[in-house]
């Protein structure tokens, strides 16, 4: 993180999402949720599935329309956005997706899969300079030039997710939103891109939404940590503050149920089960600064027993 | 338990005949499971943990070659020489398999009870009224709550780990001497993995059943395996107890994958990635199929395949590193600290 006050690059206020509103089925996808991601830091967003967290990603990049609040990037709004302004915004914000096989075009070589956003934006002055582009991408992500004239199918995994990663980085971007970039991978290979991702971070001073199911990824990117669950963000603190001093009993359950790699502790582990009744209750809850820098969605006696406990 | 194997797995080799050639997809591999215990198979993918499995259900498909001296003794028979109407005996019944995605593994247009009831109609020979009744026990087992109105929901209407509860069900209705889980967890969230993971031991301890579990999370197994066999490459490269492969690894892999997995006090920069892809099965390197990716491989390494050297009774690992002849080299700095452990663990056992 920079130094002194960070600067705010994404500020998400308020923001609803609610599929068949005003319906019998209505599902709220993203409940209030506001929260600040700053310039050159690693935001881990963590929930189970169904949390909305993967919805709150593409609504950032307008994969989805909001049914209410603001997102502002750089300050500006860019809620509404279309056309035009909307393709600029996008050339700053990009995306990694989960599954790279499912992302990437069969059909196109891989050249013209990550010169597309080259090709979009008018970013190159020639065939030259793009082919030049398009090399300097595939050596930042460690692939070599040969591969550029390759078929996605002829990649392993590990291989393609660097080729989405590539092609993310292709338009300059200064914002990326990675969607659960290494569930897809095996073990080994997720280390090589995680590391990349966090080298590529520092040498450029990206800004990451990082989002994923695994915690202790998660724990080891981020600077600072979101947990959801059902739509709403329960708690916001630095990775150290939600894993070493967690607030809400849902983040308390989510890192209990995790499983570490040793024999010892797994056998001393106790799994707490989360009771669902401190967000069904139907009481007011805001979020409310516990200490310095650390959120839980609480009601002011909730936030004082939480913090209480916290000792 | 020791000496007591349930099953013998020998000399095991699974080809696969493609278009591009032949796949070496299990090269040699040997185990015993032994009574009421859980062996957690570990490995990548293309590692042969899933392909081993699908050979113990007699599920490989048709371009599957296996070799004549390839042997899996169970119940004094190898199952290799099995038709598939005597597999038919077999699968679901005395060998039970627990599916990956609960999604993909049930009938969509079949009814839950039923499903759950079809093994115990099939093998059992029961009646349906007893089946159904026996599949309700079965739903009730596993945790399902108010199972009596959700024996006539079809899959669709449960949530992942409430169909993968089916899926556990389903497996455990013939009452089977060895359960295979095939990655049971990997597509449910953490708290619910939680819960599916407690619910199998239970179950475990309950039936006394053997598992075969397999898997490529290392903090999963740390919890559930008695035993642990690393694959890589179609072999395994290390065995033993849970506590030997994790306190004390000997093979390089298996030091690469404890290192490539961050812990919650991993510090930034210090996560470990094993450099490169594993190799192509189409035509396996020479000698030490994971030597190209092995910082401290030796010379010898591409020439000729390590044989198992025995480190204990019960643990055994496939690396030149340690035989007599080999250098002493000085492992990453994670695995210091566990061999460190495993000095203090052994020193409070003497």
């Amino acid at each position: 993180m920079t130094e002194g006050t960070p600067k705010k690059l994404v500020e998400l206020k308020d923001l609803q999402l609610y599929f068949n509103k005003g319906k019998s089925n209505e599902v709220r996808a993203i409940d209030h949720v506001s929260f600040d991601i700053y310039e050159g830091e690693v935001f881990g967003l963590v929930g189970e599935s169904g949390s909305g967290k993967t919805t709150i990603g593409r609504t950032i990049l307008k994969l989805y329309e909001p049914t209410a609040g603001d997102i502002l990037f750089e300050g500006k709004d860019v809620t509404h956005l279309k056309g035009r302004r909307l393709s600029e915004f996008r050339k700053n914000a990009q995306m990694i997706f989960q599954d790279p096989q499912a992302s990437l075009n069969g059909r196109m070589k891989v050249r013209d899969i990550i010169a597309e956003g080259i090709d979009i934006n008018k970013l190159a002055e020639s065939k030259a300079d793009r082919n030049q582009k398009v090399q300097q991408l595939l050596d930042l992500v460690g692939l070599n030039k040969d591969h550029a004239t390759r078929y996605p199918h002829e990649f392993s995994g590990g291989q393609r997710q660097r080729i989405g990663i590539a092609r993310a980085l292709a338009v300059d971007p200064k914002f990326i939103i990675a969607d659960e970039p290494i569930s897809a991978l095996d073990v080994s290979i997720q280390a090589q891109v995680v590391n990349l991702m966090k080298e590529l971070q520092q040498r450029h001073s990206l800004t990451y939404l990082f989002i994923a199911h695994d915690l202790s990824m998660v724990k080891y990117i981020s600077d600072r940590i979101g947990v959801m669950h059902w739509g709403k963000l329960l708690e916001i603190g630095s990775a150290d503050a939600v894993y070493n001093h967690p607030l809400h009993p849902y983040t308390k359950s989510l890192l209990s149920a995790i499983p570490v790699p040793d024999p010892e502790v797994e056998k001393a582990r106790q799994h707490v089960d989360y009771d669902t009744s401190v967000e069904t209750d139907g009481k007011k809850r805001d979020m409310i600064e516990v200490n310095p820098g650390h959120f839980v969605l609480a009601t002011p006696e909730e936030a004082a027993t939480y913090k209480a406990a916290q000792r | 338990m020791l000496n007591n194997p349930i099953l013998k797995v020998e000399n095991l080799h699974v080809n696969f005949n493609t278009y591009a050639g032949t796949v070496q997809a299990i090269r040699d591999v040997s185990f015993d499971l032994n009574k009421g215990e859980t062996l957690a198979i570990v490995g990548e993918s293309g590692s042969g943990k899933s392909v081993t499995t699908k050979t113990l259900m007699g599920l490989n498909a048709k371009n599957a070659a296996i070799p004549d001296n390839s042997r899996l003794l169970f119940k004094d028979r190898n199952l290799l020489d099995l038709t598939e109407n005597e597999w038919q005996s077999v699968r679901g019944n005395e060998i039970a398999m627990i599916f990956q995605d609960p999604m993909t593994s049930l009938d969509p247009t079949m009814k839950i009870g039923m499903q759950i009831a079809e093994p115990l109609i099939k093998h059992r020979q029961m009646k349906k009224e007893d089946a159904l009744a026996r599949a309700l026990e079965l739903m009730k087992g596993v945790g399902i709550p108010n199972a009596e109105e959700h024996i006539n929901d079809y899959p669709h209407q449960w949530s992942g780990g409430m169909r993968q509860r089916a899926v556990v069900a389903i497996a455990l209705a013939a009452d089977p001497e060895i359960l295979i889980a095939d990655e049971p967890t990997t597509a449910l969230d953490v708290t619910i993995q939680a819960q599916i993971l407690n619910l199998m031991k239970q179950l475990q301890e309950e039936t006394a059943s053997s598992i075969i579990f397999i898997t490529h999370d290392l903090g999963v197994v740390a919890g559930m395996a008695d035993r642990v066999a690393v694959m890589y490459a179609g072999k395994i490269v290390e065995y033993g107890t849970v506590d030997e492969i994790f306190f004390n690894p000997q093979h390089p892999y298996t030091w690469g994958l404890l290192n490539s997995m961050p812990t919650t006090d991993t510090e930034v920069g210090s996560l470990e990635a094993i450099p490169g892809t594993p190799p192509d099965l189409l035509e396996p390197p020479k000698g030490d199929a994971f030597a190209s990716r092995n910082v401290y491989a030796l010379a010898i390494d591409s020439k000729e395949e390590p044989p198992f050297f025995k480190v204990s009774d019960t643990h055994y690992a496939a690396t030149w590193l340690l035989d007599e002849r080999a250098p002493k080299v000085t492992p990453p700095e994670k695995i210091q600290k566990r061999w460190a452990h495993w000095q203090e663990i052994q020193g409070q056992e003497a």
